[in-house]
């Protein structure tokens, strides 16, 4: 398939005029009304929909360690799926993506997968521990060249551990991703708190301990004048706490899981444990401000979040249950359900919240392997071909990924990715993936 | 007639009736009978299913089941997958496989029971004997079936309720079913013991213990757990004490006729005063007689009606 020219006829491109596109040796070759495509093989992509390939800053592959659940190949094929190009792979692994050696590993291996580019995050403390930190330069300067570190999963609850992460990331233009969760006002908690938890006897998990680190970590990255990103913001009092900080110019970014974009807290009423997620689900008051603040840009970015976990981890007591649900396959439908077809993002909207942004975030955007760049003549032929009209019911026994706690199952959704372009090759085509 | 009984909010105004009129029945057929045994549910397996420690109500339900000539399996499961033993679904499909009934289930995890109902793990009927601190509805319908016994119809009636609620799945059932009923429930708590949202339950909050007690028929005083104050819901064991004990002081600002409950084991000293607890206005010993007739009650409408039986059924599916 190497060096094959493909031709798509007719794509809306970011949906908007249609026009045509050359991919030829891994470049954009070519676009406008009238592409001379000689020697290309030709797509028709009337009625699609055609976008940059999307990013995302949030994935747990689980490779190393729990292999069971994901690995780097099954995980960058539900990517592909669902129109991804390059994911960021977080690092609760086990071991932890904490030294140089684990994310050059995981960075192999989705190189040596090629379904999608995969950009390893770096742990900021040793073992998520919290206590000192990861060797963050090292990392950097890894062939996985490292730019996101998160302790995701877990809070950089310490002030000063938290202070000196985001100052010293400053040598290598990183940036800090934080998982805003105050831990003592989280202890076993298992939902939103809200009358509904306390109906259904679950600890609760209230906005406030979300809320309150997200404004301590804007006050330290204004004082120490660093790059703070937000990872899945999920209550309105967040929504506000980064407009305000963006108001005022500071440089933070945020981002906001599809699931935080559709689903509400009454799900957890079934204690069906797909629903357990952290942050938790909350309420319909929530979703509106999250989706008010992706369409208005305090939200930069969607992030999928992915979170998949073998069978027995959910087919339990809620309390017994892990945190976490699928994302990466069915993203791109949510957020066409959520945003565009209620008018709240065009398409071009949709390419900027899920593939320019979230690479310039995670600063993936301008090296050998650069995504999220615009669709133009000589960047890279990342490329996915969606079509807005097409609908589907998800059944969670054919996702790509190993694991099956997708909280949509049996759910219809509208959109379905028609094709995938990984520098020009196809890793989806006719909806399918192009190799298993 | 009732397929499981999860949560005291499942019961409309006629089953809760229906359930405390057929304990009424249990009590008038055993009580003072030499032989206390009916057949009803000859043929029919009860499990108690214990993933919790709780000698009593596992004793109560276990003498329940029995009096209706059911075979009754004690099934404690040290281990819940909580604590990595066998996992709730794995212990169902045994359950399952060896024929149960009914599952009579404890669990500290919140919504185990609804969960076990609604898997299709197991197609036998599930009784909900606590879970988590969520509900513990028979301990509901026994609080009530005292009140009744002692107050007539609860339309109207007032009854007082003073305790941890966060923690407590007896509060819940209470407020729920009492409500069904038609009684006025008042929840008594520090501020810290009470969850969020508690001001939209179908009952009224204070903080004020000695202001709600003199209009009350009944006080319910719910178990507050010593180690609450070290997670700072409250400073001291005294301190929750003087606030929210019944003492002999705050006992006699009562109606005359009222009564006291506890569903029991008692912190003396701590939410209740000895003297109180063995007042003879303390209806806390018949609590216990009374949770038998109950579930007795209860295992009958679910049991006897929906198979085969020596009861048998108009369903024999």
């Amino acid at each position: 398939m190497n060096g094959e020219s493909i031709l798509i006829r007719g794509a809306r491109i970011l949906g908007g005029p249609q026009g045509d596109m050359l991919l030829r040796d891994g470049v954009i070759a070519a676009l406008g009304g009238d592409v001379d495509g000689t020697g290309a093989r030709a797509i028709d992509a009337d009625g699609l929909v055609a976008l940059p390939g999307l990013v995302d800053l949030h994935t747990h592959l689980r490779e190393p360690g729990r292999e069971d659940a994901e690995t780097v190949a099954s995980g960058t094929r539900a990517a592909a799926a669902g129109g991804f190009t390059a994911v960021h792979a977080m690092a609760n692994t086990d071991p932890v993506a904490d030294t140089a050696g684990v994310v050059e590993q995981v960075w192999r291996l989705g190189r040596e997968a090629g379904h999608a580019d995969v950009r390893p995050v770096g742990a900021v403390t040793v073992g998520l521990a919290g206590e000192r930190l990861a060797e963050l330069g090292a990392m950097a300067d890894s062939a996985a060249r490292v730019r996101v570190f998160s302790d995701d999963g877990i809070c950089v609850s310490d002030a000063v551990l938290m202070r000196r992460a985001l100052e010293y990331v400053k040598a290598f233009d990183g940036v800090i991703a934080q998982h805003a969760q105050e831990p003592r006002l989280t202890e076993g908690a298992q939902m939103n708190e809200s009358e509904l938890s306390g109906r259904l006897g679950l600890r609760g998990w209230p906005s406030v301990a979300e809320e309150a680190i997200i404004a301590r970590d804007v006050l330290l990255a204004a004082h120490v004048g660093s790059r703070l990103h937000i990872c899945h913001l999920s209550t309105r009092g967040s929504v506000e706490i980064v407009r305000l900080a963006k108001q005022r110019g500071l440089p933070v970014t945020a981002e906001v899981t599809p699931h935080h974009l559709l689903l509400t807290e009454d799900l957890v009423s079934t204690y069906d444990a797909r629903y357990k997620v952290n942050p938790p689900l909350r309420s319909a008051d929530d979703v509106a401000a999250v989706r008010e603040g992706l369409a208005d840009g305090t939200i930069d970015i969607v992030a999928t979040d992915h979170a998949p976990h073998p069978v027995e981890d959910k087919e339990c007591e809620w309390d017994a249950a892990a945190f976490g649900m699928l994302g990466l396959d069915t993203a791109l439908s949510v957020v066409q359900h959520t945003m565009v077809d209620t008018g709240l993002l065009d398409w071009s909207g949709v390419a900027d919240r899920m593939s320019f942004a979230p690479a310039r975030i995670g600063r993936c955007d301008s090296d050998d392997a650069a995504q999220g760049r615009p669709l133009a003549v000589g960047e890279p032929a990342n490329v996915v071909l969606i079509d807005p009209a097409a609908s589907r019911t998800v059944d969670a026994r054919t996702s790509a990924s190993l694991s099956r706690n997708s909280p949509y199952d049996g759910m219809k959704l509208p959109g379905g990715v028609v094709a995938t372009f990984l520098r020009g090759r196809p890793t989806v085509e006719d909806g399918a993936l192009t190799w298993i | 007639m009732i397929r499981h009984l999860l949560s005291a909010a499942d019961l409309s105004h006629e089953e809760a009736t229906l359930i405390l009129d057929t304990a009424d029945e249990m009590a008038r057929l055993t009580e003072g009978r030499a032989v206390k045994k009916l057949p009803t549910l000859r043929g029919r397996t009860v499990v108690n299913l214990f993933f919790e420690d709780s000698t009593r109500t596992r004793t109560s339900f276990e003498l329940a089941a029995k009096r209706l000539s059911a075979d009754v399996i004690n099934f404690s499961a040290k281990g819940s997958s909580v604590s990595k033993g066998e996992s709730l679904k794995d212990t169902a499909l045994t359950l399952a496989a060896m024929g149960a009934d009914g599952v009579v289930v404890r669990h500290s995890a919140s919504g185990a029971a609804y969960r076990l109902a609604t898997s299709g793990w197991i197609s036998a009927n599930v009784l909900n004997a606590g879970d988590g601190t969520h509900e513990h509805p028979t301990q509901a319908l026994l609080d009530a079936f005292t009140l009744r016994r002692h107050l007539g119809d609860l339309r109207d009636r007032d009854v007082v309720i003073v305790g941890d609620v966060l923690h407590g799945r007896v509060a819940r059932s209470n407020v729920l079913l009492l409500a069904t009923l038609g009684a006025r429930v008042t929840l008594v708590a520090p501020p810290t013991l009470l969850p969020l949202g508690v001001e939209n339950w179908p009952c009224e909050v204070t903080y004020d213990l000695d202001a709600a007690l003199p209009g009350a028929d009944a006080v319910m005083m719910l178990r507050v757990q010593r180690e609450r104050m070290n997670a700072a819901f409250f400073p001291s064991a005294r301190e929750y004490s003087r606030r929210y004990g019944l003492d002999a002081r705050r006992f006699s600002s009562l109606p005359e006729d009222a009564i006291v409950l506890h569903p029991g084991p008692m912190n003396r000293g701590m939410e209740i005063s000895a003297d109180v607890a063995d007042n003879e206005r303390s209806v806390i010993v018949e609590q216990v007689t009374n949770g038998v007739y109950v579930r007795m009650a209860v295992l009958y409408l679910m049991l006897a009606g929906s198979g085969t039986g020596s009861a048998g059924g108009e369903d024999a599916a």
